[in-house]
This record gives structure tokens, C-alpha cells and sequence, in this order.
């Protein structure tokens, strides 16, 4: 498919960490099928990094490639640099998106995010459990 | 690596002897048909002998006939070429929610002009109703226009009830038969219509050449100003190799329509049993009965269409979808949505359009590659695996 670079199909035919974590630390779902595109990190935290990612997708050629990516980038990270991901910065791996394209690239950093907001979340509850 | 075309619904292949017939047409006969000397004439000829070929297709006269640029300048011309010169009548147009957006736009510019548009739904078979068609019709309406058949679910409309009704309250009826003309036997005479638009790539022709048929006596504006080239109603020296290739398109499809269709049918009715039978959770879209022979429309579930187009393209399967990641605008197909279709279903929207060339073994191709690509794809979405925990 000439519209997408090398390393998007490559990922779209090969994508990496596919599949669900079995009780998850943390779970980011973003998008939608109406809009065509709905995505479900799962995530597993050890010492404050990223010990597994795992994703399923809905979506197209690029929205499967971005989610690929994204957990390919997230692995082994700690919790905040996973913050830092950027749409543009996973888009980059790529070696870049159709323009009609770019709003995949948003929601896999979106749910990467939304996974770790989650965990501190679910974190932050069993810490006031602790206190009581 | 086998590659097989299953896109007849997007173009198709030029046969050899269109091809044939083109080729004097780009250099030995180049002239000009304008122009009143040798080259010219031979020019002339061609064309004029190709607007009777066109004509015979469709069971109109050639005079009748105006070549075009393409199916979407003959639905533009009609729409906008007959609203602007019937307004002083009324100023209220009457379309389809399904039609091409060669129509569709064309009417919604229209609207920006002052226009009144009027859309008439489809049942879930993609079909109109004409009593939905009558109950729009009003004191102002100038035109009605409803497609012959939809390229994308194969649905063919009762044109020859729509026209009945418009005769009766006067009112223009064009019909988009870009879909049918030269693929399903079409007369104008039976339909009863007073335009119809056909592009001659849809049945083995070239592109760049459309027609408009206009019924002897209906005004039209034409869009394109200049010479008097098609009795003035569509200035611009003619693209005279595309035109012989249209008439001569026109020529076999008239002539081998009933061993074709015969063959189209048998391919599309074993993808229409066999799909369903070999993948769950697959819905068929279009009507049952009537539908265009080479249509096999699908949607599978719980995945997306163009990651299934990306994946069997890798097997050299070509074929089309309505999903919203294959449209650059990134909606779903207005079809699938005016059929009550929900949006994540329309997503798995898949379009199989076989042509003359295609084979038995081409089936059986799509049902080998097709169903390990959806497994894969499934085991990675997570509609599917939140089907598998609770069900729809």
C-alpha cells in the first residue's frame, strides 16, 4: 500500500504485544467505532516501569501500526518518561503518517496515557485503603 | 504471487478489442471532428458512429446522446444543467439518500444557489420506496433524480415506478445508471426517464468518457461554455479516442449482455452463499433478489475494512470497502449509514465487484485467504473479545 511507509507495514503485518494482561495495573481504552478506531492498553507496573504492555485495536492499517509502535516504545519505560510519548513522537517511529492518518497516532499515545492515569488512580485508592 | 482484481466496481479492465478500435484514433485519425476537411470528417465519422453504438445500448436515439468528460460530469451536468434551466418553474429538487456524490454534491451546491433539496430514505435493503418519492413531490419540484443501482451494496431501484409517478406530476426524472448501463439490459423507453447518465469505464471501456442521455425536447444549461461541439450543450474538442472506445464498449457489452451476466451471477451467488457459511457474525448488505449480477457486499464483524483491504492486497486480492479509514473524509459509507447499518458494523464494510475476467478459482481464492485474515484481525480487536465475554 504506497500510502504508508516501510515501518507502518512492517508493524501492521507484524504488530508487536498483542493481546489482553490478565488483572492489568492499569487499563487505558480510547476512541470509538464510529469514528473507526478504538484502542485498549493494558499494563503491567514493577518498581515504577513499565514491565509489560499489551494492546488489541479496532482500526485500520495505521491505527494497528500506531499501537504496535506505541507499546513497542513504552516497554521498559518508567511511568513518567511513558508520559512524555507524543503522538508526533510515535508518528516519527514510523517514519511518519498520511495527514488523514494522524489522528491514529493520537489515540495510541492517548491510551498509553490514559493506562498509567489509571494505575496511579487505582494506586492512589489502595494507598488510602492503607490508612484506614 | 496469483493477483486477482475483484474492483470491477471501482473500474474495469479495457478489452482488446476496444483497445483495438482506440488505437488509429490517437495518431492516424487525430483530427479535429469541428473541423470541414478530410481529418476532421474521419474524426466525425468515429464519433458519430460511436453515439449510435451509445445509443443503441440504451435504447435512445443518438441524437439524443452528449459525450462527456465521465460518469460525474454527466450526473453534475444533469443535476445542475437541468435544475438551472427549469427553475423558473420551481426551485425544489428531489434525490436519493444513497446516490453517488457526483449527485450528492451536485445537489448540495445547488442548495448553496437557492435550491430546495429533498432527500428520500432507503429500507435496510438500500431500497427506495416510491410512494416516499411521491410524497415529496411538490407545486415546485423540477426534478427527481434516483440511481439506477448502487455500485456499493448492488441494489437495484424500481425506476420504472418512480417514473410513473413523476410523469404523473410532471416533474424531470434523471436516473444514475453508471452501475448498470452495459452491465444489465437498460432502456430508457421502459424506464421512463427523462435523463440518464453511463460512463463507459463501468463495462470494459476507457475513462474519460461518459455520456449523458437527455430524452429529445428536455432543456438543459450546459456547464462547459465554448464551441458547439455536442450541438452546443458540451464545448471542448472530444476526446475522440475515448469516445470510439466508449461506442465500441457499448457495441459488446449490447451484444454478449446476457453470457455475461449469466457468468457474473454464478461467481457472486457462491461468495454470497459461501462467505456467510465459512465466517460467523457476517452480514450481507443490498437486497436479496434485486441486486446487480457482479455485486458480492458484505459486512464482517467487529474489524475494520481497510486493515482487511491492506492484508489481502498482501495475498493479490484487490477489492473495495465503505469503511471510514478508506474514505479520506473518514466517514463511514453514507449508504451503509442511509440502510440503518450501525457505524462499527459499517466499519467491516467489504465490496467484492467481479468482472468478465474473473474465474470460479478467483472464489475460491477469496474463500481460502479470507478467513484466516479476519481471525487474525479479530484476535486482535477488542470489540470482539468483549463479544466473546458478553455477547453483542
Amino acid at each position: 500500500m504506497a500510502i504508508y511507509s516501510e515501518r507502518v507495514m512492517e508493524h501492521f503485518m507484524n504488530p508487536r504485544n498483542v493481546g489482553e494482561i490478565e488483572n492489568p495495573d492499569g487499563i487505558g481504552e480510547v476512541g470509538n467505532p464510529i469514528c473507526g478506531d478504538m484502542m485498549t492498553f493494558y499494563i503491567k507496573v514493577k518498581d515504577n516501569r513499565l514491565d509489560d504492555v499489551k494492546f488489541k485495536t479496532f482500526g485500520c492499517g495505521a491505527a494497528i501500526a500506531v499501537s504496535s509502535m506505541a507499546s513497542e516504545m513504552a516497554k521498559g519505560k518508567t511511568l513518567d518518561e511513558v508520559m512524555k510519548i507524543t503522538p508526533e513522537l510515535v508518528a516519527d517511529e514510523l517514519d511518519g503518517l498520511p495527514k488523514q492518518k494522524l489522528h491514529c497516532s493520537n489515540l495510541g499515545a492517548q491510551a498509553l496515557h490514559k493506562a498509567i492515569e489509571n494505575y496511579r488512580e487505582n494506586h492512589k485508592k489502595g494507598k488510602d485503603n492503607d490508612r484506614e | 504471487m496469483k493477483k486477482v482484481y475483484l474492483d470491477n466496481v471501482s473500474t474495469t479492465r479495457l478489452t482488446v478489442e476496444v483497445r483495438q478500435a482506440m488505437l488509429p484514433y490517437f495518431d492516424e485519425n487525430f483530427g479535429n471532428p469541428s473541423c470541414v476537411h478530410e481529418w476532421g470528417d474521419i474524426a466525425k465519422e468515429g464519433i458519430e458512429s460511436a453515439r449510435n453504438q451509445v445509443a443503441q445500448l440504451i435504447g435512445g436515439t443518438a441524437e439524443e446522446i452528449i459525450f462527456t468528460g465521465s460518469g460525474t460530469e454527466s450526473n453534475n451536468f444533469a443535476i445542475k444543467g437541468l435544475a438551472l434551466a427549469h427553475q423558473k418553474k420551481g426551485k425544489h429538487i428531489i434525490i436519493s439518500a444513497i446516490e453517488h456524490f457526483s449527485v450528492l454534491h451536485s445537489a448540495k451546491t445547488l442548495g448553496k444557489w437557492g435550491f430546495d433539496v429533498s432527500l428520500v430514505p432507503v429500507d435496510k435493503y438500500g431500497l427506495v420506496d416510491p410512494e416516499d418519492v411521491r410524497r415529496r413531490i411538490r407545486k415546485d419540484t423540477i426534478l427527481v433524480s434516483i440511481m439506477h443501482a448502487n455500485s456499493e451494496v448492488g441494489t437495484i431501484e424500481p425506476i420504472e415506478h418512480i417514473s410513473q409517478i413523476t410523469k404523473e406530476s410532471e416533474v424531470i426524472l434523471h436516473t444514475d445508471a453508471i452501475a448498470t448501463a452495459g452491465t444489465i439490459p437498460v432502456n430508457v423507453q421502459k424506464l421512463g426517464v427523462d435523463a440518464l447518465s453511463l460512463a463507459s469505464n463501468q463495462f470494459y471501456g476507457p475513462k474519460g468518457a461518459g455520456a449523458l442521455w437527455l430524452r429529445q425536447g428536455v432543456r438543459i444549461n450546459p456547464l462547459i461554455d465554448g464551441g458547439v461541439q455536442e450541438d452546443g450543450r458540451r464545448a471542448g474538442t472530444e476526446n475522440v479516442p475515448a469516445i470510439i472506445g466508449s461506442g465500441k464498449a457499448a457495441e459488446l457489452a449490447y451484444d454478449s449482455m446476457t453470457t455475461r451476466i449469466e457468468h457474473l451471477v454464478n461467481l457472486r451467488d457462491r461468495l454470497l452463499s459461501e462467505i456467510p457459511s465459512t465466517i460467523d457474525h457476517v452480514v450481507i448488505t443490498g437486497h436479496p433478489k434485486h441486486r446487480l449480477p457482479g455485486n458480492a457486499s458484505f459486512c464482517i464483524e467487529f474489524i475494520e475494512g481497510e486493515a482487511m483491504l491492506m492484508l489481502l492486497n498482501s495475498k493479490g486480492i484487490a477489492i473495495t470497502s465503505g469503511s471510514a479509514c478508506t474514505s479520506r473524509a473518514l466517514k463511514a459509507s453514507h449508504v451503509l449509514i442511509a440502510m440503518s447499518i450501525p457505524h462499527a458494523i459499517a466499519q467491516g464494510s467489504l465490496l467484492f465487484g467481479f468482472g468478465i475476467d474473473n474465474s470460479s478459482e478467483d472464489v475460491d481464492y477469496v474463500l481460502e485467504v479470507l478467513p484466516p485474515i479476519v481471525e487474525k484481525l479479530r484476535q486482535m480487536s477488542p470489540l470482539y473479545s468483549k463479544f466473546l465475554k458478553r455477547g453483542k
